[in-house]
């Protein structure tokens, strides 16, 4: 076993875990924090997107104990009390969702993405998704959602 | 008065979903989010061989872990689990959840893991040892009809589930009698004859949340109830109550928030008759959740049929006759609807054509492989495909406009009801308005001026269009076996608040809020007065389930009839409160009034609450607000439309580019246009998916090539452009909202179009057919003067 | 997937590292981004006992220039390389690399040392690495040595690399006229064939047109590991600075290698065929490169 202490939303979380279990199972199954999905197994479809030190992150491709020390922000950090983030606002406004399995972390990766590129073309925002896969939406209110924040975020 | 806005009507508009804020928040609930006290976990070690009888399964490792609660063979499992049933009226082998003799294709379940978390319930099951005595593997689905190189079952001679079953013109309605009269005397009048093999390969339906259940067994209530990522719990609640000998009140079905289904979701599955009964046996809480791994091995398959078309036409174009002949690769098992998928190909075998003579058959056939079944669109698309790109083909050997031969071909609109040689009553259409609508989008005559020029330069540039109907709204019971209804229930609550169920199960169509606008409009009150209730059998009583786009035409049709019996009852007590009459009056604006005069009404609260303390009681009335309707439709509905694609295709590489995708969809009369609009994308997104780029491998030894998105490829944002998207609109006759369903519509016409369009790109290649999906390596032999 | 159980060590320093890595005794295994290694043990490819972990080890980080070379540490990610404005400037086709990798978490979390040492077929860095002419940093017990890339890829998921050392850095002399070409695999987004060419050219004048003095090229996704293109680098040379050439001493790229990869994806005789197609587009990917 292996102690870690992650920042996860603001609030630090200390635990014994395996060194094995995947940050996304830490966030999971211990901290409760089932917003969170796993939708493969190969790092391919993103659904467990989150931030770590202000990065997106897959957190089924990273161990727990190697996020130890640092800060961790899911989907359920991400509006601030009752205020949403401008992209949930975007992915609500314009129906950015169906299913809303690949949601929280489609979300996530979008931070990422205008963390980095305030103001995205579409062809940016289209690649700026390329670790994500959604199989509800064909992306297209997905990408409208991404503007919607970038124009009025 | 102040209490009571003008409240705007619901129904036809662009209302954001209800669902969303607490998706975007991740505080949804799917099944693997559930705990339950002393719950433990389920893993399946699966065959990974194709084809073997098990000569020994070793668990005593697995058994030793520290954390194993138990380990089961499929002898075992047996003793408790029946062979899981299927609901087509076709013979099926015996299918055992776990295997207990002879393993079939690469995935399936040969042991069970309990153990107390998930971790350990996999490191055991992967230390679980099967001997197998190796068979020969049946991949190739045409030398499978022969027997060769092995029979899969042993009552199925030839591997044949369903041998050569006929319909269309000239066949008796049992499929006794046969008569080819009309048939051969439209291909001895043909003046020109297209012919093509093709095929619609397999794909992975993919929904991005896995399967998984949660069972729980109460023993002091000898009561079962099971959460499971599952689209008609309903179904599900009588799969396991029969299964395990319990009632159906005994029995209590959730499917919480589901992760998308697309038809591979609306089965009970051997993992979820396992972990119920492997719950009711230990007595305790158990969870499995599927791998995506497992998912492509363990979930249904969906496509996998091959397509003989013949189609006979006049030098004009007319079409005089057609034969289809279909051998569909259903893997190594009959699932729930199985067998039934490609009828529903052969169904819709007339397609938008006014076509006097077709003969169908079906061949359905065993391989080692994960068993198919119902696929976003189950049969229709596969219709629509085989059918557009002979049209096309046609087109092409006649030297025609694509969309003139289609238009030659059109069922008038003044032909409706019109009853197809496959035996379809079309509901309603006009199919030339989304034609043009389609060409008017696409700029039809400057795009094709555009290819022409862009080939002139060199490019490989193609345009493909397809018309597309499709069978929604499945019901009546007639054509169901699960039952063709829907059902419904609407309560006011005393304090005027709404309570409403359905048993339409969504998983993404977004319900809550197209049923909340209806309900809004129907009794004039706020949108956020009004809960919907879906996926729970103990809250939503009756069901079947949604699938078959059929939420919205039959599910919405009940919730429709339900809210006007409320609404009735309502106005009686309205009107004695009032002292008018009960047809003066209007609901709007949160007040029930006479009509003319508002300000003499009472608010909605004011009615619902005297409905419940009702002194006096009106004559004749019962206490209460709460109705409920089953709604059994008259007929199916036929949702139409009309894709066009531009393609490009790099000469040097044969990488295929989507530029332009144009959809007009006539699904009748809309609810909500935005979440129409989603529903659409979606579906074209997987019908250009199965063009491009999805298609699940096999090899020779029937070992699975595509069993992870490594290999499994699904559309990404940058692999799509923007969609054009318009509408016509056709309501339908068959039930009271006039709305046709739009969930599968996306993934009919796109495919072939996207197809024809790649074929286009490489006519001066002498090529007519291209099978799917369209393999850059495939393209380039193409370009390169090899065959497709 | 789960992956096995194991030890974790979080490693301080280079030293600390070795120290553990020795002690592991053969059984160990580097974990940097962990986006090569993780995936491989969830499918239970891999099942090392003891990972130790060098992801915070700063000295391994970074992206410095210093007397005309330029040294990536080995935990840099490939969003930094990617984005890094030294690069982008001075030698932009090893920025176009990195963002051509994976997806935008893969680049967030993923190293360059982790995907050397990893040594996928498919991986896009050995390329362009074989291309500058890379010289790879490694450090074990007995200290420091380095080897060219040319040397260090060496067969499938094999490189010149001990149990018991590490990569520390990557180092090379910048070159503005080179570029990275890639056909990808649709799913995984790896390289069917990726091609990094660079190219030293004889500047033209008033009376000449410039001409290509020589020419490195590196061909990732084709075999079993990353190699040189060595004759398409002869046929290159002495060639006019000009798309046309170019094509022209592309032509019968990767005929003579002779393990060209097959899979579902491509046959061998696409791949060879791509490797001519994509070695034309990354040699005119460079020249456009060429300053005006």
């Amino acid at each position: 076993m292996a102690q870690v202490s992650i920042t996860v939303n603001g609030k630090q979380r200390s635990s014994e875990v395996e060194p094995r279990t995947l940050l996304v199972h830490f966030l999971r199954e211990q901290l409760n924090l089932t917003g969170t999905h796993v939708g493969c197994d190969t790092s391919q479809c993103g659904a467990c997107t989150v931030l770590i030190d202000g990065r997106s992150a897959k957190a089924c491709t990273v161990f727990a104990v190697q996020a130890d020390g640092s800060e961790v922000t899911t989907i359920e950090g991400l509006a601030e009390g009752e205020q949403l983030h401008p992209l949930q606002t975007g992915f609500w406004e314009e129906h950015g969702l169906q299913c809303g399995y690949c949601t929280p972390g489609m979300i996530m990766s979008c931070v990422n993405l205008l963390n980095d590129n305030p103001k995205p073309s579409e062809q940016e925002i289209r690649e700026g998704l390329d670790g994500n896969l959604c199989r509800c939406t064909g992306y297209q209110h997905i990408v409208n959602a991404v503007q919607h924040a970038a124009t009025k975020g | 008065m102040a209490e009571s806005p003008m409240l705007p009507k619901m129904v036809g508009q662009r209302v954001k979903r209800r669902e969303d804020p607490r998706l975007i928040q991740g505080q949804g609930t799917y099944v693997d989010d559930l705990k339950i006290v002393g719950m433990e976990h389920v893993a399946f070690a699966r065959s990974d061989i194709a084809h073997g009888r098990i000569k020994s399964v070793d668990t005593s490792v697995a058994e030793a872990m520290d954390g194993v609660t138990a380990v089961f063979t499929g002898a075992q499992i047996a003793e408790f689990v029946k062979p899981v049933p299927i609901i087509t009226p076709f013979p099926s082998p015996d299918h055992r959840a776990v295997v207990v003799d002879t393993v079939r294709y690469v995935g399936e379940p040969v042991a069970v893991v309990v153990a107390t978390n998930r971790y350990i319930a996999k490191d055991a099951a992967d230390a679980i040892t099967v001997d197998y005595e190796m068979l020969p593997a049946v991949v190739d689905t045409e030398k499978a009809m022969t027997g060769q190189p092995a029979q899969l079952h042993k009552d199925f001679e030839n591997n044949l589930s369903v041998a050569l079953l006929p319909s269309g013109t000239g066949v008796s309605p049992d499929g006794q009698t046969v008569d080819d009269t009309a048939l051969d005397q439209a291909f001895a009048d043909a003046e020109v004859v297209v012919s093509q093999r093709m095929v619609n390969h397999r794909l992975a339906p993919s929904a991005m949340e896995p399967r998984g259940t949660v069972a729980h067994y109460e023993p002091g209530h000898n009561k079962m109830t099971i959460w499971s990522s599952n689209q008609a719990p309903h179904l599900l609640r009588g799969a396991i109550a029969s299964m395990f000998g319990m009632g159906e009140d005994q029995v209590r079905a959730i499917a919480p928030e589901v992760g998308g289904g697309f038809g591979a979701k609306v089965q009970a599955y051997a993992e979820d008759y396992v972990v119920a009964g492997l719950s009711k046996k230990l007595g305790i809480a158990l969870k499995w959740t599927e791998d995506r791994s497992e998912a492509f091995l363990a979930t249904t398959h969906g496509r996998g049929i091959i397509g003989y078309i013949d189609i006979a036409a006049t030098n004009t174009g007319k079409v005089l006759g057609m034969k289809l002949r279909l051998i569909a690769d259903i893997g190594a098992y009959n699932t729930l609807f199985t067998a039934a998928i490609p009828t529903f190909t052969t169904l819709m075998a007339n397609a938008t054509y006014d076509i006097p003579a077709i003969r169908t058959t079906i061949t359905e056939v065993f391989t080692n492989k994960t068993p198919t079944d119902a696929y976003r669109g189950a049969g229709r698309p596969e219709a629509t495909y085989f059918v557009e790109r002979g049209l096309d083909m046609l087109a092409r050997k006649l030297a025609m406009d694509p969309a003139e031969v289609r238009r030659r071909n059109f069922i008038q609109p003044n032909q409706f009801p019109y009853t197809t040689q496959m035996g379809a009553v079309y509901d309603s259409g006009d199919y030339a308005a989304a034609l043009d609508l389609a060409l008017q989008n696409a700029g039809w005559d400057k795009l094709k001026a555009e290819r022409d020029q862009a080939q002139a330069e060199g490019r490989l540039v193609g345009i493909g269009l397809s018309m597309y109907v499709e069978v929604c709204g499945l019901g009546p019971s007639a054509v169901l076996p699960t039952g063709g209804w829907e059902h419904s229930q609407v309560t006011i609550e005393r304090d005027g608040r709404i309570n409403a169920t359905t048993g339409a199960s969504p998983h993404g169509q977004g319900n809550e809020t197209t049923f909340g606008q209806m309900l809004a409009d129907q009794f004039g009150v706020p949108l956020d007065h009004i809960t919907i209730h879906h996926g729970d059998t103990a809250i939503a009583k009756q069901g079947i389930g949604t699938f078959g786009s059929r939420s919205q035409a039959v599910g919405g049709a009940a919730l429709h009839l339900a809210g006007g019996k409320v609404r009735k009852k309502m106005a009686k007590f309205a009107a004695a409160l009032l002292e008018a009459h009960e047809d003066d009056l209007v609901f709007e604006n949160g007040r029930i009034s006479v009509k003319g005069a508002p300000d003499s009404g009472k608010s909605f609260e004011e009615v619902a609450a005297y409905a419940y303390v009702p002194v006096p009681l009106p004559e004749g009335l019962e206490p209460g607000l709460s109705e409920e309707a089953f709604f059994e439709p008259s007929n199916n509905t036929y949702p139409f439309g009309c894709h066009i694609a531009l393609i490009e295709i790099d000469r040097d590489t044969g990488e295929p580019t989507l530029r332009r995708l144009i959809a007009v969809d006539d699904a009748g009369n809309l609810i909500n246009p935005l979440i129409v609009e989603g529903q659409i994308h979606g579906g074209l997104a997987q019908g250009v998916g199965q063009a491009m780029i999805e298609e699940v491998q096999y090899g020779d030894d029937g070992q699975p090539l595509t069993s992870t998105f490594m290999d499994y490829a699904i559309p990404r944002a940058a692999d799509l452009p923007r969609f054009e998207l318009d509408n016509t609109v056709t309501p339908t006759p068959v039930n009271p909202l006039g709305a046709k369903g739009v969930g599968e519509a996306g993934t009919l016409g796109s495919t072939p179009c996207v197809v024809s369009a790649a074929v286009d790109a490489l006519s001066q290649f002498g090529v007519t057919h291209i099978d799917m999906m369209l393999r850059p390596e495939k393209l380039w032999q193409i370009i390169n003067g090899g065959q497709s | 997937m789960i992956p096995s159980n194991f030890d974790y060590q979080r490693a301080q320093s280079v030293d600390d590292a070795l120290t553990k890595l020795a002690a592991s005794g053969g059984t160990g295994k580097v974990i940097a981004g962990g986006h090569s290694l993780v995936p491989m043990m969830k499918l239970r490819l891999h099942e090392p006992t003891t990972l130790i972990d060098i992801a915070r080890i700063g000295e391994l980080s970074g992206i410095r220039e210093q007397d005309g070379l330029i040294e990536i540490g080995a935990n840099t990610v490939h969003h930094d390389v990617a984005t890094s404005s030294l690069l982008r400037n001075n030698c932009p086709i090893i920025a176009e690399t990195a963002g051509m990798i994976g997806d935008p978490q893969v680049r967030n979390r993923g190293t360059l040392g982790g995907s050397l040492a990893h040594a996928d077929p498919a991986a896009d860095y050995p390329a362009a690495l074989l291309a500058l002419d890379a010289q790879i940093q490694l450090q074990g017990p007995s200290g420091t040595r380095e080897v060219a890339a040319t040397d260090f890829f060496q067969g499938l998921f094999t490189v010149d690399l001990a149990d018991n050392e590490i990569i520390t850095a990557v180092r090379f002399t910048p070159v503005q006229v080179a570029a990275y070409a890639k056909l990808y695999q649709r799913a995984s987004r790896f390289a069917i064939v990726g091609v990094a060419a660079a190219l030293v050219i004889n500047q033209g004048s008033m009376l000449r047109k410039p001409t290509i003095r020589s020419s490195r090229i590196g061909l990732t996704g084709a075999a079993s590991h990353a190699l040189r293109l060595t004759s398409v680098e002869e046929a290159v040379a002495g060639q006019a600075a000009t798309a046309e050439a170019m094509a022209q001493a592309a032509q019968g790229a990767g005929a003579k290698i002779d393990d060209i990869n097959a899979d579902l994806h491509a046959s061998e005789a696409y791949r060879r065929a791509m490797i001519q197609v994509f070695t034309t587009r990354a040699l005119q990917g460079a020249l456009a490169r060429l300053p005006a």
